[in-house]
């Protein structure tokens, strides 16, 4: 492959891993938001959340190995993995990597859960909250093509789905939890209705309940 | 405030706990110096001796002590024994009175026990708040220090004082981490850990009779009480009675007979056997043996050593709604069944208790008593599930009438339930 | 092989009701969102379901156990 073609893919998978993070994103903060309807299992979003976290990685590491092999610029093995190690765009390539390290963590926790502590793994998982404004910000800072339309308009639209879900996904203060209350329909009991009793969390216990 | 029978004084040709010496002089010159097994055939007979005594948990669980302790020991050295001393159950008194009189019996059972198991530490749980039996604990310990009666090291630690506070896993849970909440445990056949190592949790009562069956075998022990469920037991009398306290009782004495001890005011309504995670008894079974087979045999359950009175003056629905109150508002908060289940179920009990209950109030606490049954990490929601259930069976008039709108004048009267906070209805 | 039962962590279990979706045919919810399982084994005909209900649990509450000392 010539030097051309690796640069072209390069960019291609940037662009690809950049939307299916973002979806993986929208995705996650709809399980965490517990979005079900009447025809619409809950369980379509955690699986959907999980195999395009797959995809996002392979295209990951195709945008990774594309960079590394093509030789019109110099990056280097090291710069995989540690910021700002490399020759060329140094800071831009730099937070990706960042990105990188990110989202690595993220799913090899992921692979690892059985072995972790709930709490353990539910901390590393956060930072997938860091991990994409970071492949966002590498993206446009390096992007060959962020002067492009179509690339800006892609962009926009990240951002705003992402920020949507964001917004629905906090729009309770007290969080999802209160949803599973008490009795509707002609069992509800009548009179004032006390508020449901909140259920505990607490980092020490053992089986961590806090929400993503 | 707490009263106690005094039996015999020294003299161990009868197994009994109280009326045993409380300082340490005593003690030993009652039982002499505490000689524990050395070597595996010793802490294999000890163990044999426990099995052949028949005892089983005083802390409500009623389990087999040996073969907690088997299990226990199984699991390597260097663990925890944990003196149970939380006595969560607000309508109990005899673990404290145990600690305040004998506390040395009790501290001896952990010290057998840990040389079975080859611990290296006893752990005594005291809730925080409780400063006498805290520093009867605390006296008893340093005694022991001093004059090098305490082979194993023992230290006392104060978790918060909760209903759920007392369950096995919370206080390992807390002796590990410092949070007093129950873990899920569903295979009860693994051992308890702190850390990596096993720790064996025992109710303060049980450890009491373990020192008494390590000293002298397990004949006194299999003399009183049944074949079945031999030895004695403490039970608090409480209600409507006028001399409250606690009494040691040969386990399958009528139920009657222990009540009678401390003289109903008035002709009993039902008995509240076990506290508040038992169950109510009416007077057609009133003559049942205090002991786990036959309460199970009418529905009920021994529980803890708790007898509680009901005057034919007082409101059972009423009483049996605060007390279902007070659980739901004891509960760790962990699991949603419990968390949303007990205080749906308080809430239709103080509807019926005020005679405002509707057509679809039975069928729905039915219900909801079998949803909520067995479904938390500890036997919490269990316990109060049974309580209802019993109320519903033995006060079962009262019941009928309270749904039909009409309920009976009592319901108002101050409670005979020793609630820690009022529970107005 | 030995038989296989569905177990729910009630502590961990945070109501998402996922299972539910997943394998009705063991598992219901009560009133209030909470998972109640079948405590009979799950026979051969279900157990990818039981998998799949398993692995989808965003809290892992839900476990297939070979024994259940309850």
């Amino acid at each position: 492959m010539n030097s051309t073609a690796f640069w072209y893919s390069t960019r291609a998978t940037g662009i690809m891993t950049l939307v299916l993070l973002t979806l993986t994103m929208i995705l996650g903060l709809v399980t965490a938001g517990r979005a079900k309807g009447r025809n619409w299992p809950g369980f379509v979003q955690q699986e959907l959340h999980r195999r395009l976290s797959i995809l996002a990685v392979v295209f990951l590491a195709l945008h990774v190995l594309t960079s590394i092999l093509d030789t019109y610029v110099h990056i280097g093995w090291l710069a995989v993995v540690v910021p700002f190690a490399s020759p060329y765009a140094r800071f831009w390539v730099g937070v990706g990597t960042i990105a990188f390290d990110l989202m690595a963590a993220v799913f090899i926790s992921s692979l690892l859960r059985p072995y972790l502590a709930p709490g353990t793994w539910r901390g590393i998982h956060w930072l997938a909250y860091a991990c994409w404004p970071i492949a966002l910000v590498h993206t446009f800072g390096l992007g060959t093509d962020a002067g492009q339309v179509w690339v800006v308009a892609l962009g926009a639209a990240c951002v705003l789905s992402v920020g949507v879900a964001l917004l629905w996904r906090f729009r309770s203060v007290t969080g999802p939890g209160a949803g599973a209350g008490a009795a509707t329909g002609f069992d509800a009991p009548s009179g004032p209705r006390v508020p449901p009793p909140r259920l505990v969390s607490s980092s020490r216990v053992r089986n961590d309940r806090r929400d993503l | 405030m707490i009263s106690s029978e005094a039996t015999k004084t020294a003299g161990t040709d009868v197994h009994h706990l109280l009326g045993q010496p409380g300082d340490l002089a005593g003690h030993l010159h009652v039982h002499g110096p505490l000689i524990l097994p050395d070597g595996h055939h010793q802490r294999r007979a000890l163990a044999a001796n426990l099995e052949a005594s028949g005892l089983h948990g005083r802390g409500g669980g009623d389990f087999p002590t040996s073969v907690k302790l088997a299990v226990a020991s199984s699991a390597g050295r260097g663990g925890t024994v944990v003196v149970n001393a939380m006595e969560g159950e607000p309508a109990s008194d005899k673990d404290k009175l145990l600690l305040h009189r004998t506390p040395h019996l009790v501290l001896d059972g952990a010290q057998y026990l840990a040389a079975v198991c080859r611990s290296s530490r006893v752990v005594v749980c005291v809730p925080a708040g409780r400063e006498v039996t805290a520093e009867a604990v605390a006296h008893a310990m340093a005694e022991r220090r001093r004059s090098r009666c305490a082979p194993v090291n023992e230290t006392l630690v104060r978790p918060p004082d909760r209903f759920v506070g007392g369950e096995e896993t919370a206080l390992v849970n807390f002796v590990e981490s410092g949070s007093s909440l129950p873990v899920f445990r569903p295979d009860k056949g693994v051992p308890l850990r702190i850390g990596r190592q096993a720790s064996l949790v025992h109710n303060a009562e049980t450890l009491a009779h373990v020192a008494l069956i390590a000293r002298w075998g397990p004949g006194p022990f299999r003399a009183r009480g049944l074949a079945e469920e031999p030895g004695t037991c403490l039970v608090t009398i409480g209600g409507a009675v006028t001399h409250p306290g606690v009494v040691e009782v040969d386990r399958g004495t009528p139920l009657w007979d222990i009540a009678h001890r401390a003289t109903p005011t008035e002709p009993p309504q039902a008995f509240l056997v076990g506290g508040f995670a038992g169950s109510w008894v009416g007077p057609d079974s009133f003559a049942t043996p205090y002991a786990s087979g036959p309460l199970r045999a009418i529905g009920a359950r021994a529980g803890v050593g708790v007898i509680v009175v009901l005057g034919a003056s007082s409101c059972g629905v009423a009483e049996t709604a605060r007390i279902a109150r007070y659980l739901a508002a004891q509960s760790a908060g962990q699991c949603g069944p419990c968390v949303y289940g007990l205080p749906a179920i308080a809430e239709d009990l103080e509807r019926l208790a005020r005679g405002r209950g509707d057509y679809n109030l039975l069928p729905r606490l039915r219900r909801r008593l079998a949803q909520v049954d067995g479904r938390g990490a500890c036997r919490h929601p269990d316990g109060a599930v049974a309580l209802v259930r019993s109320a519903l069976t033995v006060f079962a008039d009262d019941v009928a009438s309270h749904c039909a709108g009409a309920p009976c004048s009592h319901h108002r009267r101050p409670t005979s339930m020793r609630l820690p906070a009022p529970i107005a209805l | 092989m030995a038989p296989l039962r569905l177990t729910v962590d009630p502590v961990a279990c945070d109501a998402y009701g996922y299972c539910a979706e997943i394998l009705p045919e063991l598992i219901t919810l009560d009133e209030w969102g909470y998972p109640i399982v079948e405590p009979k084994p799950v026979e051969a005909a279900l157990l990818g379901l039981a998998r799949r209900a398993v692995r989808d649990c965003p809290k892992r509450a839900i476990t297939l156990r070979t024994r259940d000392g309850r």
